[in-house]
């Protein structure tokens, strides 16, 4: 396994907490090199797209850098990606967060925030179950860690993936072959996380 | 549904896990990545470092901790503890903090909660609010400065105030309660939770299981203890049964 970490970029977002995935992936045994260049995102066999803040602040740095295009091609192409949290979000076409500001568009649908609810507390930071649909590959059920006060309602058609309870239900995680985008964190959510990283690390590679 | 979160805390002076009553009379209790891989294993839903050093020496150089930390543990990572500025917090989310809680600095420079909020997300901006009873006995005080200063401000207008910036938790300590292990002030916790949306973790004074489902039935979404996980009189999982023998979710 000469390239057994080879080519595992994890795409430096400027803002977002980059420590716990990088910490998360190296205890896997992988040596993620962070980048921000579009060449390297399209060229690495494997690439991460960790959370970034705020959606219009994340949009405005990866159109800065070009990377939107290197993101969509990865998609397109069904080419290994994770995207985490608000890297899920930016997949979208729009989110209430920051209005008139078009995400990437890889995904048709919009990022709307939990409902104004009494007693439903917002954000939702903790750990929900998450439940796997049928057909899901990569997905377990068990609790995983959430940070978000905005989330996706429903499984898009052409993917799988697993959904949670906030208020009502809504998109845990999609997944499309070796595309894994999670709105919870993998990263920090202990030994569940760590063996889903694992799982998709061994579909990506095997791709 | 969202499961309640046992949260261990590790006040850290000079790379050490200290621990006191209220705020002061510290002693050591180890090291602190063993201590985070500890109770990660026995099932910590998160964890808090707070260096307890900074404020009243006037620094904030948490971050080898925090890099250390970091390296073993799978689980969320709160840091506080001298958080001055956008630049302060940036260095800890870099060293590997996932959210950075602001208490004295917060307090005298509010708007830092607004920068903090806009640049790293409220889900990242935490409010360490210290909690006096006023000695009148009528509502509570924002403390500062590792306890050491009453401000006379209203501890419920403050946290309302906090919320509205943008803060997307607030950690709640009673500084009466602190280390005595007499339970947790529910008033205060019902008080608070009943005046803002974000989740409330309450602190200060937890002994056993019980004093946790008060706190939870009083509003929190989350409870913090110390002292009595350093000493090993508990453990994280043991509070986690105690809490689903009550019926309230927790993660197992």
């Amino acid at each position: 396994m000469t390239e057994k970490s080879a080519g595992l970029v994890v795409v430096d977002t400027g803002t977002a907490n980059l420590a716990s995935m990088l910490a998360a992936l190296k205890r896997l045994g992988q040596s993620p090199e962070l980048t921000s260049d579009p060449v390297a995102l399209a060229e690495a066999r494997l690439a991460v797209l960790p959370g970034v803040g705020a959606f219009g602040q994340a949009m405005s740095r990866l159109a800065a850098l070009g990377l939107e295009d290197a993101i969509r091609a990865r998609i397109a192409e069904g080419r290994p990606l994770l995207c985490v949290c608000l890297g899920l979000q930016v997949l979208c076409t729009a989110s209430e967060e920051s209005p008139g500001i078009y995400g990437i568009c890889a995904i048709d649908a919009r990022v709307r925030r939990f409902a104004d609810r009494p007693g439903l507390v917002v954000p939702q930071l903790g750990w929900n179950l998450v439940a796997p649909l049928a057909d899901s590959r990569l997905i377990e059920p068990g609790y995983a860690y959430y940070a978000n006060s905005y989330r996706l309602e429903a499984i898009p058609e052409g993917y799988t993936g697993a959904t949670s309870d906030h208020g009502g239900q809504f998109v845990a995680a999609l997944e499309r072959g070796p595309l894994l985008a999670c709105q919870f964190h993998p990263e920090l959510s202990g030994a569940y996380g760590h063996e889903l990283l694992g799982r998709w690390l061994a579909r990506a590679r095997a791709c | 549904m969202l499961t309640l979160r046992v949260i261990p805390c590790l006040d850290v002076d000079a790379g050490r896990v200290v621990k006191g009553v209220r705020f002061s009379g510290l002693r050591d209790a180890g090291d602190p990545a063993e201590r985070a891989r500890a109770y990660e294993a026995q099932g910590a839903d998160e964890l808090v470092v707070l260096d307890v050093s900074a404020t009243p020496e006037g620094r904030s150089n948490a971050t080898d901790t925090v890099r250390r930390v970091r390296e073993v543990l799978g689980i969320p990572l709160t840091v506080g503890g001298g958080v001055r500025s956008v630049d302060d917090a940036r260095r800890l989310l870099e060293a590997g903090a996932d959210k950075v809680a602001s208490n004295t600095q917060a307090a005298v420079d509010p708007p830092l909660i607004d920068r903090l909020a806009t640049t790293f997300g409220s889900q990242c901006t935490v409010l360490a609010l210290d909690a006096a009873k006023r000695q009148d006995g009528d509502g509570w005080e924002l403390v500062v400065r590792s306890g050491k200063e009453r401000t006379g401000r209203c501890a419920v207008a403050w946290a309302r105030e906090a919320a509205a910036r943008g803060a997307g938790e607030i950690v709640l300590t009673s500084w009466d309660r602190d280390g005595t292990r007499a339970g947790y002030d529910t008033e205060l916790i019902q008080a608070v939770a009943s005046s803002v949306r974000i989740p409330i973790v309450a602190s200060g004074g937890a002994a056993h299981g019980e004093h946790m489902i008060a706190a939870v039935r009083a509003g929190a979404s989350a409870v913090l203890a110390a002292s009595i996980l350093h000493d090993g009189e508990t453990t994280v999982l043991d509070l986690k049964r105690a809490l689903a023998a009550a019926e309230l979710p927790v993660r197992t």
